[in-house]
């Protein structure tokens, strides 16, 4: 069909939604931070960075491996997430979100450059865990363990996610907060501290996808500015403020890169971005996204 | 103009005109051309309120553009730099027409996603020369009788297009069509309810930037005798973004100083190797947090006249 | 001593030192070294080479012979015409008679023109384009280390002739990833093997297991990686997370150097197979370099890069004392006359189109069994005599080639 046996096309599709299931946890945490609190986080892709990075430190340094990392890492990062927060965001919540697009981009530029100067640019190395190498024998191709393991921890992740911000009590606080926050406040919720962890769990998120990718990409400093603007135009066609969109459009783009990576391999990079101008065009606050 | 910016507007001629013979020509023909860059750039975002995140695709295409025309087709200098800024114009009024619908956040990102399709074209494309861009760009003989491989004749003929491209700015803000994109930016159903076609204007006026964005690439490109893909990477859109703001948003001076000192600043650093741009996303973060107004900005508020 | 004598002596002394510093222009060699020192290829040169050139200096012994040796450095990002102002101020203002390293093609290509336009020289150690030595060859520019046709005949002949005789190509879709494949590709062919299939990916890709999903499908002996830096390590570790190798596929490294294999880990990297024309561990002078380099760089060990500036800024130096002058053409036509000598590469020569011609080795990684230290990575499988190391001159289109 199309040009390729049918068995390769189901190998490429099954990558794609591997793929997707990773994008789609890797905008989660942009589309929380935005969707909840009106900050465009650029920082995103050099806190994902973080993440890797710091799984590799806690191998290095205190032989704690992966799975340490799955918990220890986006706290770690998250933390750090939470005095950016304290210190400088706050001060531009009265101001156009724009300013927060810049002070952030500025944030991710500093904390690449310096992990670039002390650790150089080629990379380094960090394992698979023992429990998930090896391969699934599926017939029409070998899935290696790990990237199952993905996509079910992804799915997992956003999918508690959204149900936790979307279907409970402290999620509804969290969008009425954001929409009169001296309304809420009023009611007795402290409003700032919950800004400022709602903040430090989507930086959290950006973290746990990093330690998700350090054992099929390389830990390297340029890991999170290579997909910054892909995470972006994620979330924009998902539509900013919707956590399902995102994760919809996450899925989505695994599929459809995966399908570009067979017929037209050299665009598989630039197809994201024709397809946000053509969703832009024709819904303006992207698929699902609440105001223009 | 008005009387301290008349000043300023001399001052700044008198340095520009002394300085190629105390500073390095080639350092400030570059500066010179960020700095027109910059000035179109806050056309957009000064003036109308759009940040745009693609402005790359306007100074490389043009660059594109001005360097094929003198070197393959073998076009006059002025031939060549005209070339490449309507080669901008066309790109502006179709992406503009395109995006101008959107706004604040979406407007940057669908920015981003033409400049990054246009990014695609320069990588793909046989004529722009892939990674090693296009190689040995002849200055050639501006009108047939100034030789621009002489540095000063070449600086003297940037710094006309500066100026030139910086007036038009000005005039472009100073007058009713620069009213009417304030009313716009400051409160858009208003203005239309007043008779406004916003979006005209608006569209107008990005096409404008894209087109001075264009100038200032088409020169580039034959001050470099080279155009390649930074000039079109996502990356350089930053860079202007961040000079401008550096400078001032939204102030007439602004652009040009904010886009001296951060060439300067690569300059200087680039002895440093990676401090460049660790520095520059600390100029950043300072900047939004304690300096919002920038440079020119800032100095305009203690003089207390808009600069 | 009598204030005659003084005079006197002093004049001497004066006259005697006079020729030396009259024409070497102000009386300073200044060595620009110009690479990439925050991104990409900041580890295989960046910092390393400055340090590869003071040494070189030092070596020489600039002190005691009367020559003032200056070295100065930037970082060019990548960026052509960030390397080219660079360049532009350093030959105009700064005074700086030779620039060295320039990895990244774009930017050798454009201080190659510049330096020929100034009549300055231009020593390239980093850079791939074979084309320095083809359509672009100048008078003023001599190409070291290593070139893209270098690697596709050494890496290709060799692995065809010891059985990878069937190819897949996974191809970064860049111009010099272009090269790489075509000239591989033709010299597989040549060989008698053949190309099942080719691929091109997006530069700086993150995920390759949809290309890696192709190439098995291919049943190929060898996976060519046409690509550098980020994109072939990431192609390698997720090669191995899909069985790549122990289904039988082989990898080989087109453009890979030490500290890729560094980056990697002898795990994930085991088995691949790649050229390069310096090793570390290669020979007692080598590793004596090598001892002495990690030391001044962070323990990191030279790769071929480094080992090419060292041995080019030595060449050049050698070339001033022979000719008392820094003049950019004159100095490279001497060095072109003069065959080189040094501890990296041994005994060599420069031909006519600026080719700079050593042998080149075939290396196969280790696995980690049998590496007995970090960076002892390589078992070498195959040495490329000079003669047949590079592009024959004729083949060039190199204009200062007389046909």
């Amino acid at each position: 069909m199309l040009g390729i046996p049918t068995q390769a096309l189901f190998g490429q599709l099954l990558i794609g939604l591997i793929n997707g299931a990773f994008y789609a946890l890797l905008s989660l945490g942009l589309s929380v931070i935005f969707g909840l609190l009106n900050i465009i986080n650029f920082a995103h892709g050099a806190q994902y960075m973080m993440g890797a990075f710091v799984a590799y430190f806690l191998l290095q340094w205190a032989g704690l491996g992966y799975w340490w990392a799955l918990l220890l890492a986006p706290l770690v990062v998250g933390l750090v997430g939470i005095l950016l927060e304290r210190a400088m965001l706050r001060w531009l919540y009265q101001l156009d979100h724009l300013y927060g697009l810049l002070l952030t981009f500025g944030l991710a530029l500093v904390i690449e450059g310096v992990f670039r100067n002390e650790f150089g640019s080629s990379g380094l190395p960090y394992g698979i865990p023992p429990q998930l190498t090896g391969s699934y024998n599926l017939g029409f191709m070998f899935l290696p363990v790990y990237r199952a393991w993905v996509v079910v921890f992804s799915l997992v992740v956003c999918l508690a996610t959204w149900y936790v911000v979307e279907r409970t009590k402290l999620g509804a606080y969290l969008r009425a907060a954001t929409e009169n926050p001296a309304l809420v406040q009023a009611f007795g919720i402290n409003v700032p501290r919950m800004i400022t962890l709602t903040y430090g769990f989507g930086v959290g998120l950006a973290a746990l996808a990093g330690v998700l990718a350090a054992p099929i990409y390389q830990v390297n400093p340029l890991m999170g500015a290579n997909m910054i603007i892909v995470v972006f135009a994620v979330v924009v066609i998902g539509g900013m403020g919707s956590i399902m969109g995102s994760i919809v459009t996450g899925f989505a783009l695994g599929v459809v890169e995966g399908f570009t990576k067979v017929f037209y391999p050299e665009a598989s990079n630039t197809v994201i971005f024709v397809i946000m101008a053509l969703v832009l065009l024709v819904r303006p606050a992207g698929l699902f996204g609440r105001t223009a | 103009m008005s009387g301290p910016l008349r000043l300023a507007f001399a001052a700044m001629v008198v340095l520009l005109v002394a300085a190629p013979f105390v500073v390095y020509p080639v350092f400030l023909m570059k500066a010179l051309c960020f700095a027109l860059f910059a000035c179109a750039f806050n056309l957009l975002i000064g003036y109308v309120g759009l940040l745009s995140f693609g402005h790359a695709a306007f100074l490389g295409g043009a660059g594109y553009g001005s360097a094929h025309a003198a070197k393959v087709w073998g076009f006059p200098p002025e031939a060549a730099i005209l070339f490449g800024t309507l080669v901008a114009t066309l790109l502006g009024a179709v992406i503009g027409a395109l995006t101008i619908r959107s706004r604040g956040i979406y407007f940057a990102n669908v920015t981003l996603a033409f400049a990054q399709m246009i990014f695609f074209f320069a990588v793909q494309a046989k004529f722009t020369g892939g990674e090693d861009g296009i190689q040995a760009v002849p200055r050639g003989t501006l009108l047939g009788v100034l030789d621009l491989r002489q540095p000063y004749v070449m600086y003297f003929t940037v710094l006309v297009i500066f100026l030139a491209g910086f007036l038009i700015v000005y005039r472009a803000i100073h007058s009713p069509f620069g009213q009417v994109l304030k009313a716009i930016r400051e409160n858009e159903p208003r203005a239309v309810s007043l008779g406004y076609r916003a979006e005209h204007y608006k569209l107008i006026a990005f096409v404008l930037s894209a087109t001075l964005s264009g100038l200032a690439g088409a020169t580039k490109a034959l001050v470099f005798q080279l155009a390649s893909l930074t000039d079109v990477h996502w990356t350089m859109s930053g860079e202007v973004v961040l000079m401008t703001l550096l400078g001032g948003l939204g102030t007439v001076f602004g652009p040009v100083v904010g886009a001296f000192i951060m060439i300067g600043l690569e300059n200087y650093l680039a002895q440093l190797g990676a401090w460049v741009t660790i520095v520059q996303g600390a100029i950043f973060v300072v900047c939004v947090l304690t300096f919002r107004r920038g440079v020119v900005g800032e100095l305009g508020r203690a003089l207390r006249t808009p600069l | 001593m009598t204030i005659a004598r003084i005079v006197v002596l002093t004049t001497v002394a004066a006259l005697m030192a006079a020729p030396v510093s009259a024409q070497i222009s102000d009386g300073v060699v200044k060595i620009g070294v110009l690479n990439d020192q925050s991104s990409l290829y900041a580890d295989l040169a960046g910092q390393g080479s400055v340090v590869a050139a003071r040494m070189a200096v030092e070596d020489f012994g600039a002190d005691k012979k009367g020559l003032k040796v200056e070295i100065v450095s930037a970082d060019h990002q990548n960026k052509p015409d960030v390397g080219s102002q660079i360049a532009r101020q350093w030959f105009d203002t700064d005074k700086v008679d030779v620039i060295v390293d320039v990895p990244n093609s774009g930017v050798a290509l454009a201080i190659n023109q510049i330096a020929r336009d100034k009549g300055k020289a231009l020593l390239v150690s980093g850079a791939a384009t074979a084309d320095l030595t083809g359509k672009a060859c100048s008078p003023n520019t001599i190409h070291w280390t290593y070139d893209t046709w270098a690697l596709a005949n050494g890496t290709g002949n060799a692995i065809v002739k010891t059985g990878g005789d069937s190819w897949f190509f996974l191809t970064a879709d860049y111009a010099f990833g272009h090269a790489l494949e075509r000239d591989t590709e033709a010299v597989v062919i040549k060989a008698g093997g053949k190309v099942l299939g080719k691929v091109r990916h997006p530069l700086n890709n993150q995920d390759f297991s949809s290309f890696l999903l192709q190439a098995q499908a291919s049943k190929a002996k060898i996976i060519g990686l046409a690509n550098a830096g980020g994109d072939t390590t990431n192609a390698i570790k997720q090669g191995a997370e899909f069985g790549i190798v122990k289904g039988g596929q082989n990898f080989a490294g087109l453009l890979v150097f030490v500290t890729d294999v560094h980056a990697l880990g002898l795990p994930v990297a085991q088995g691949l197979i790649l050229t390069e024309t310096f090793y570390w561990d290669q020979n007692d002078r080598s590793r004596a370099f090598a001892k002495r380099f990690a030391e001044r760089d962070r323990g990191i060990h030279p790769t071929m890069i480094h080992a090419g500036v060292y041995s080019a800024v030595t060449h050049y130096l050698k070339a001033i004392e022979a000719l008392k002058g820094d003049d950019g053409t004159r100095v490279i036509a001497k060095m072109k006359e003069t065959p080189t000598d040094d501890p990296l590469f041994g005994k060599g020569t420069i031909r006519a189109d600026g080719r700079k011609i050593h042998p080149a080795y075939l290396f196969e990684v280790k696995k980690p069994s049998e590496s007995k230290a970090p960076w002892d990575y390589y078992n070498l499988r195959a040495t490329i005599p000079a003669d047949q190391a590079f592009r024959p001159i004729d083949q060039g289109d190199c204009p200062l080639v007389k046909k």
